[in-house]
């Protein structure tokens, strides 16, 4: 069964809390770079983790696209889907 | 944002300033004494930041061969082999490339960055698929991006994570380019070329190893990190760059597939920028020759690396992984290593201070690459300044 974009983000913010302050608030409409402050090279680690976590390529250039947290569950939804 | 205002807020991010301190942006070299000492900003250095592995900047035969081709052929060839056809010696080093790495085919491409350009955006398109390794180089990073591929990348020096990363692609896989590097610009270590290459026969992928700073450095004759770890056969294409162990400006790219010949015509980056100029084909010609001629050279190199690496480890700085004619020294911080990078400039000695995001895992490194022809007390001279930095107590652990 496929997991819906809301059930993503509440995977994905474990795992993006790694790469935050520790007193980040993070939520799906947080904005990755803005709001909580990750570097390209930071971003690139997420993506690493969040490939094996959800078995999928997210290629770099999807990336442009994707701003928030709810963007990027977006963007996994999507390459999850058969 | 307005794009000054962008720019000015880089530009406060970063304290760059047009005071009179010398910073890496402001230092200006006046005068060179040699391969490795020079007049930076009026003081007399230590050139540590250079990637003149084998010191042949100033070689008598090199210089002499440039010299009579800015006679014979004038300085420039003001447009593009494409548009305006090539020199005989463009012809010439392209055969001298081949045979020296005992392929069939080679082009020369203007600079090392445009090689990297102009092989990977001709090589793959949109609908394909480049696995990297994570600390490919920028030149690596921009090719991507003009090809419009899909771009992934393997964590560093990871075979199993690029099979793991191969086997999610299924049908994708037979459209698929790996590249990694032989020896890596910021940290100096060598690629794992073998399990890499093993990975890709198993995955039946094209592979690309950009060798620029493994050239004339790794090898028996100084073909790279290829030649070394015995896999020559397996790579598809090998990128390269005239302007390190070369001591010149350009860039190449070498294979035994015919197909490298089509790349002339489909390569934006080689056909929209003029040629290599007549001297930098004629240094770069006898450079070649050198390369394979003194393995001496490669020898004192490693001599050399090996000198500076042990006496930095002894003063309990944090350094990259291994000994390598590229050394890296943990800063910490950016304002270490701002500071760090002043006081060795202060006691005549200039490294590369190189800080996010051009560094991988977000490091601040002082860069220190070694030539053939740094003299022992000049690495002796080096460790001293390193001894006297001020941050040095705090600095102990090694870089992952």
């Amino acid at each position: 069964m496929n997991k819906s974009v809301e059930d993503i983000v509440g995977e994905v913010i474990p795992i993006l809390r790694k790469f935050t302050k520790p007193d980040a608030e993070v939520t799906g409409d947080s904005h990755l770079m803005r709001d909580l402050d990750l570097d390209s090279v930071k971003v690139m680690e997420l993506m690493m983790e969040l490939e094996d976590h959800f078995d999928i390529s997210i290629p770099l250039n999807a990336l442009p696209d994707v701003n928030s947290v709810a963007e990027l569950a977006s963007e996994i939804a999507k390459l999850k889907s058969p | 944002m307005s794009l000054l205002s962008r720019l000015q807020s880089f530009s406060d991010k970063h304290a760059i300033s047009e005071n009179t301190s010398v910073t890496p942006l402001s230092a200006v070299t006046n005068e060179l004494y040699s391969p490795t000492e020079g007049d930076i900003n009026g003081k007399r250095s230590i050139l540590l930041g250079t990637n003149n592995y084998l010191g042949l900047t100033f070689d008598d035969a090199c210089a002499e061969a440039g010299k009579k081709a800015i006679d014979k052929y004038g300085t420039g060839t003001t447009g593009s082999r494409l548009a305006n056809g090539s020199y005989s010696q463009h012809k010439s080093l392209e055969d001298d490339l081949a045979e020296f790495y005992g392929v069939n085919h080679a082009i020369v491409f203007s600079t090392g960055y445009t090689a990297n350009l102009g092989m990977i955006s001709a090589l793959v398109g949109r609908g394909d698929t480049i696995m990297l390794d994570e600390h490919c180089h920028a030149s690596i990073y921009d090719g991507c991006n003009l090809s419009g591929a899909d771009i992934i990348h393997f964590r560093h020096n990871n075979a199993a994570d690029l099979e793991k990363r191969l086997k999610r692609l299924g049908d994708k896989i037979s459209n698929t380019l790996i590249i990694t590097e032989g020896i890596y610009s910021m940290l100096g270590d060598r690629g794992n070329l073998k399990d890499i290459c093993e990975v890709k026969q198993r995955y039946d992928a094209l592979l690309m190893v950009d060798e620029a700073h493994s050239l004339g450095v790794l090898g028996d004759t100084g073909r790279g990190l290829g030649q070394e770890s015995g896999v020559e056969d397996q790579i598809d294409f090998i990128t390269g760059t005239f302007s390190k162990s070369l001591a010149g400006i350009g860039g190449f790219c070498v294979s035994q597939h015919s197909q490298l010949e089509v790349i002339r015509y489909t390569s934006r980056p080689y056909i929209f920028t003029a040629s290599p100029s007549p001297a930098t084909i004629a240094t770069t010609k006898e450079a070649l020759k050198i390369i394979a001629q003194r393995p001496e050279l490669r020898e004192q190199l490693w001599r050399n690396a090996t000198q500076l690496y042990t006496g930095l480890e002894g003063l309990g700085y944090e350094l990259s992984p291994e000994i390598s004619p590229v050394i890296a020294v943990n800063a910490s911080t950016q304002e270490n290593a701002m500071s760090m990078w002043t006081q060795l400039f202060d006691q005549g000695i200039y490294v590369n201070m190189v800080l996010p995001p051009a560094t991988p895992g977000s490091r601040c490194l002082l860069r220190c690459s070694l030539s053939a022809a740094h003299t022992s007390e000049q690495i002796d001279h080096v460790i001293e300044g390193f001894s006297n930095l001020k941050e040095r107590s705090m600095l102990q652990k090694k870089i992952a």
